[in-house]
């Protein structure tokens, strides 16, 4: 390039030049609507009562008394299925993330790509770890104690979980069962501390339990109180009152 | 994304009223048809072939081009002057022109005198102008500023783009010459002339609001036919969803505790300790005001600071103890305070405080109720260029959530208004056609 | 074939914080420039208003605000003996999603580097002698600027920023209330240090008690409303402890959005492509200059957008990988030491000191993204290495963060139960109780760490994905473990009751371990074209009108953040081609 080539069109501004705008996203300044961009509106669950992914009433029951030995209901709150877990759950299962929207799926999944990563990667969705878990988990209680998960008592259900948990046990060999453990604890403690709107934490109980006021967004008047109970009533992202 | 422009609709009555009260009225006509003050213009050479060299003159024009916030209403998707702009109104809507010097889509074709006949008496090439174009307000233009003015347009671009301004106008409304009679009724075609006692800066200062500034057309109230409401002058109007504020000396919600140097401040930067400019008035100052000298805006500060106040007293303030206002108190935490501040202060020069308010205590809440709903941007001029925006909540908060929420920020920290009616958030909501509210829960 | 644009005067690649800066500086000077970002428009108060915001969920669970590794992700392993793998989920790479980059998500930890950040080779030769630099292993190398020369950039990306601090070293001049270590400044911060909460007490009292140097980190969450040079207003922080993973809804944490885009976004010789993703820079027949970039819009669709000038601002592992599949310059190889584009990958090494008290009042909930209190009295090269099998150091910080109930479930004391009845009990208990001591510590390049193409897996664009094989110096991991061992006493002096020591560096490096999220280097800068990507000037060596910057140009990390040095490194570059380079388009000297 030469030096006379170069920057030809200095100060002419891109506003004058008649070329057509090509492409949809071009901007130039900024947008006029100031309404809340749609795709960043709250999502929140459905709540017609209907489940979308699990739609199976075994699926549901196991699942149920998982996440009750997880959160039981004791003093301190209720369970995690009185906290709208499994509501919970199946909205998240019907979303973006029980497709996996976000992961990269490309294969091959890679021998010893887990070790290497130190930490198990899944090419499969989160709706389909759920669908396979959960059958293999019903199965290995029908296998194990002639009975559904469900049907089983506190201990022995906490004997389960705490063998998955450890990796002491296999569902089966599709299942990756230690990280299926760690799957449901981790949607149990969303479902329990999430916003209200995705269906769990009914009445904030999660948040009461641990003192977390909630969704609101100035702390300037509280700020200097360092070391005391503010005793902050939670709120939430889209409140009744 | 089309922008809603539906505050735009300055004259959106001008229809049927105006086309009967065009009959029997032909006494008047001959006055206020009379466009004799345009003889001083010349009336041979068309614009397209106009050659001025005058720089000064030019530069002169282009300022009165400002003042009178021309760019504002004729710029458009094909370029600076070329008109197109919609105005939307109940009766259809009217395209803006293209003033560009083209001869056979613009203004080239025109005279000087057609030109003067257009800007100051309503009387276009096409027939009579529909008072969108603020020619009421225009007729006090001196003929000075006219020269000028016409000087600038010659220097503009000629771009072709055809208009067809009033193809969107149902009949009867799309036949100009109803608007001879609104015109009979409603239009001064004469100057301003001198009060006695008052300073020069003061006749500039009325000069500039009720001529190029046209301030009026929205912070007056208008009658049944559109017009202004003269013993109502500058006591606050409304434009679409939005309330222009009282203007007058009014303590509590006028301009009454501005200084002067407040009003001026405002006027050139978009925003001043009290207020910040949104909405319609965010582009008045864009386009317009805030390139206008400063001893022009300290002469409009001075001309409204004289102006007696308006007789609306201070309400008792709704109070604080009740469950709704308690309610309130949170959701604003919650809500608003990040922004507007925990005492309603505001925030730097971006946000406007609460507090001391003035127009937000109007018995008009339309503006504060559009904002709540479908959010709005501060205006960005040289000096204060942020432009920050003002969420929306229709999202997040029904009817009742926001009528408690503006009657809260509307009287807390020392402020008093009167409450907002519920009714009127849902119709506004329904007007907007903002998004409902999601469940709460 | 491609549709092509109208030619712009520079085209930037990526419209985060060091996009933005140059697009500011070059349109300033009325050059015409076209910004190209892979993701949508967003914006304060139509994307992230407070009424939004406060959703972890949303934020910090989902990470909408973070490029998904569906579209982005790289592919890792230790050591060339292994096949890489891709990571999957998100990790350590913590892309933005939109325009703002991840300068809109970012926390907003404000540092500077210290002066000897820059040149780790030549100093630690002259103080320690050169078997202290480890040749054997590491790779270290000085960046061809000082701390001197980036002064003026650093205290000009401060004042956009409104950067909230309290300084200790002013033109020399030390003052105990700041840090006392850092680099000399032109002056203070432009606005006051944030407030000091509940464990900002505890460690500061703590480490005042041992001796040590504590004082508020400098953030880039502003503490009162500021006016920046460019005429825009911020706000002030309101410590909503919604802000590392968030927007920011009352334009208080600095970001291009809230410092930049108002007067930038304005500018009619200034336009953005949304939603569009560039594959490659185009070279020119003369082998010395670039024409331009090539791009891939929302459809698929490809276009070609020429330029005088190419800025390649993209975060750092997509400079590196467009570098890569535009086949400019000569990627690295380890074995001969010979190439440059990959090399001098680097992390940071981190430990730190989990602690929990027994009666204490944190309120975790108030805080915001860079609030925290710090030491440096074991970072850079601020104590004596001679008998310490390490060089470098760590900051070492207590978080005032935020109070995110689904995260912080897993900060238990340990033994305590993950679930159940006991699960509960402590959570109720240490939630308020529960705080982190975290070093921030350095990492120093190795010989044997890569960037180039995966063999095997691609992007939806077909464009392969970028292969990164690295693990940790043993310098850093021994410093990883001195610092630990520093973390765990001042846990203590606190007065936590359980304290437990983390170390990130004791095992191997990986991707998806979420240490820090910053990664650097791959198309370094320097003195030499044998050894580095891009001159000082972030030039690149290989085609004089192509510029990449970012932290890609990085030769090794420093234990701080590394936002302020991106920040002032992207206005030396743009003020270096607005000056110099249009007049006289040719490698700068």
């Amino acid at each position: 390039m030469k030096r006379r080539d170069m920057l030809t069109s200095l100060g002419v501004a891109i506003a004058a030049a008649p070329a057509a705008r090509l492409i949809a996203n071009e901007m130039q300044g900024f947008p006029h609507d100031m309404a809340l961009d749609q795709a960043f509106m709250p999502k929140p669950a459905s709540s017609d009562g209907k489940y979308q992914v699990l739609t199976r009433e075994i699926d549901r029951r196991t699942i149920a008394a998982v996440f009750d030995r997880l959160i039981p209901e004791d003093a301190l709150g209720p369970s995690a299925t009185q906290a709208g877990c499994v509501t919970f759950l199946d909205g998240q299962l019907a979303g973006a993330f029980g497709m996996g929207a976000t992961l990269y799926r490309a294969g091959p999944k890679a021998v010893g790509e887990d070790a290497l990563m130190q930490k198990p990667q899944f090419i499969a969705t989160p709706r389909e770890r759920y669908e396979t878990g959960l059958r293999a988990l019903e199965a290995y209680a029908q296998r194990t104690h002639k009975a559904s998960f469900s049907d089983l008592d506190a201990q022995q259900q906490d004997a389960i979980l705490a063998g998955m948990e450890k990796g002491s046990i296999e569902l089966a060999p599709e299942v990756n069962t230690q990280a299926f453990f760690e799957l449901m604890l981790a949607n149990a403690r969303e479902g329990y501390f999430a916003d209200p709107m995705y269906g769990g934490n009914k009445d904030m109980a999660g948040w009461k339990m641990i003192g977390f006021p909630g969704a609101r967004y100035d702390y300037r008047l509280y700020a200097d109180r360092t070391g005391e109970d503010l005793g902050l009533e939670p709120v939430s992202l889209i409140p009744k009152a | 994304m089309t922008p809603k422009r539906n505050w735009k609709r300055i004259a959106l009555s001008v229809g049927g009223a105006a086309i009967v009260a065009a009959a029997g009225l032909g006494l008047w006509a001959g006055r206020t048809l009379d466009t004799s003050r345009s003889n001083v213009a010349d009336d041979k050479v068309a614009l397209a072939d106009v050659h001025i060299t005058d720089q000064a003159a030019i530069r002169r024009g282009e300022y009165v081009m400002r003042m009178a916030d021309c760019a504002a209403c004729h710029n458009a998707s094909a370029g600076v002057f070329t008109g197109g702009y919609p105005f939307e109104t109940d009766f259809g809507t009217i395209l803006s022109s293209n003033i560009t010097p083209d001869r056979q889509t613009g203004i080239g074709a025109m005279t000087e005198r057609d030109f003067f006949n257009a800007v100051r008496h309503g009387q276009g090439s096409k027939g009579f102008l529909y008072p969108a174009m603020p020619y009421t307000a225009y007729a006090k233009l001196t003929d000075a500023d006219m020269h000028d003015l016409w000087a600038y347009m010659s220097t503009v671009q000629p771009i072709p783009n055809k208009v067809d301004e009033n193809g969107g106008m149902a009949f009867p409304f799309n036949i100009r010459l109803a608007m001879a009679g609104w015109n009979m009724l409603f239009y001064d075609r004469l100057p301003i002339a001198p009060t006695a006692g008052k300073s020069a800066e003061w006749e500039r200062g009325r000069y500039l609001v009720d001529g190029g500034g046209h301030c009026s057309a929205c912070h007056s109230p208008r009658n049944l036919l559109g017009a202004e409401k003269a013993s109502l002058y500058l006591h606050g109007g409304r434009v679409g969803s939005w309330h222009a504020p009282d203007l007058t000396g009014n303590p509590h919600v006028g301009l009454g505790k501005s200084s002067a140097q407040d009003i001026a401040e405002y006027l050139k930067t978009g925003g001043d300790k009290t207020a910040i400019a949104a909405g319609p008035m965010a582009e008045a100052v864009e386009h317009s005001l805030q390139y206008l000298a400063d001893r022009d805006l300290n002469a409009m500060a001075v001309y409204l600071k004289s102006l007696p106040a308006s007789d609306k007293p201070r309400p008792q303030p709704i109070a604080a103890d009740s469950q709704a206002m308690q309610r309130a108190a949170l959701r604003y935490e919650v809500n608003c305070s990040a922004c507007h501040g925990v005492r309603g202060e505001g925030m730097g020069n971006m946000v406007p405080p609460f507090a001391n308010n003035q127009g937000l205590q109007s018995d008009d809440a339309s503006s504060a109720i559009t904002v709540m709903l479908v959010g709005g941007r501060a205006s960005s001029t040289r000096l204060k260029p942020t432009g920050a925006g003002m969420p929306s909540f229709s999202w997040k908060m029904d009817d009742r959530q926001i009528t408690e929420t503006l009657d809260y920020v509307r009287n807390s920290w020392g402020n008093a208004a009167i409450p907002v009616r519920e009714s009127d958030v849902a119709k506004m909501r329904k007007t907007l056609d903002a998004t409902k509210n999601l469940p709460a829960n | 074939m491609a549709n092509k644009r109208p030619k712009a005067d520079v085209v930037i690649v990526g419209l985060g914080w060091s996009g933005s800066l140059m697009a500011e500086e070059l349109t300033r000077a009325g050059l015409n420039v076209v910004a190209i970002d892979r993701g949508p428009w967003i914006d304060t108060s139509t994307h992230t208003p407070p009424a939004v915001d406060p959703d972890e969920l949303r934020w910090g669970q989902r990470k909408e605000m973070l490029a998904p590794p569906r579209d982005n992700t790289v592919t890792f392993r230790n050591h060339d003996g292994q096949d890489a793998a891709p990571l999957r989920d998100y990790g350590i790479f913590e892309l933005g999603a939109g325009v703002g980059g991840a300068g809109y998500h970012w926390a907003g930890m404000a540092w500077r580097f210290s002066p000897w950040d820059f040149q780790v080779r030549s100093r630690t030769i002259e103080r320690y002698g050169r078997a202290k630099a480890q040749d054997g292993e590491m790779q270290l190398q000085d960046w061809g600027v000082t701390y001197d020369d980036l002064e003026p950039f650093y205290d000009q990306w401060e004042r956009i920023a409104g950067i909230s601090g309290k300084a200790g070293n002013i033109k020399g001049k030390i003052d105990a209330a700041g840090n006392v270590f850092e680099g000399p400044r032109s002056r203070d911060y432009p606005t006051p240090k944030l407030k000091t909460l509940r464990i900002m007490e505890l460690f500061n009292k703590a480490t005042t008690d041992m001796g040590l140097h504590p004082f508020t980190i400098p953030c880039a969450n502003i503490s009162e409303p500021y006016t920046n040079p460019l005429g825009v207003t911020m706000g002030a922080c309101t410590y909503c402890g919604f802000c590392l993973a968030y927007g920011c809804g009352n334009f208080s944490k600095s970001s291009p959005q809230a410092c930049i885009f108002p007067v930038l976004v304005r500018r009619p010789n200034f336009q953005i492509i949304t939603k569009s993703c560039v594959t490659k820079v185009n070279k020119a027949a003369d082998g010395k200059t670039v024409t331009g970039v090539t791009f891939a819009d929302e459809h698929g669709r490809t276009w070609e957008q020429p330029a005088d000038i190419v800025c390649l601002t993209a975060f750092q592992v997509d400079n590196v990988r467009i570098l890569l599949n535009s086949g400019i310059g000569k990627t690295y190889d380890p074995r001969s030491g010979t190439g440059t584009i990959g090399r001098n990958f680097s992390f940071q090494t981190v430990s730190g000191a989990d602690m929990w008290f027994e009666d204490e009042q944190i309120n975790p909930f108030i805080g915001t993204g860079g609030l925290g209190s710090q030491i440096d009295d074991y970072n850079g090269d601020n104590f004596d290495h001679s008998k310490l099998d390490f060089i470098g150091g760590a900051g070492m910080l207590t978080l005032a963060r935020d109070g995110a109930p689904i995260a912080k479930a897993n900060a238990l004391p340990q033994g305590s139960p993950r679930w159940g009845a006991g699960f509960k009990k402590a959570y109720a208990k240490y939630y308020r109780n529960y705080g982190t001591i975290f070093n921030q510590g350095c990492s120093m390049p190795v010989k044997a760490a890569t960037l180039d193409l995966d063999p095997t897996y691609r992007d939806k664009f077909g464009v392969p994905l970028l292969r990164l094989t690295y693990d940790y110096a043993q310098s850093d991991r021994n410093m990883a473990k001195f610092t630990m061992d520093r973390a765990v006493e001042i846990a203590r002096e606190m007065g936590a009751a359980h304290v437990s020591g983390f170390n990130f560096a004791d095992k191997a490096f990986s991707t998806a371990v979420i240490a820090s999220d910053h990664v650097i280097g791959g198309a370094v800068m320097g003195d030499d074209p044998a050894t580095s990507a891009v001159n000082p000037w972030l030039q690149s060596w290989d085609a004089h009108n192509l510029f990449v910057v970012g932290a890609s140009a990085f030769p090794n990390n420093a234990g701080y953040n590394p936002t302020g040095t991106v920040g002032a490194l992207a206005i030396r570059t743009a003020q270096a081609i607005h000056q110099n380079y249009v007049r006289n388009p040719a490698p700068l000297a």
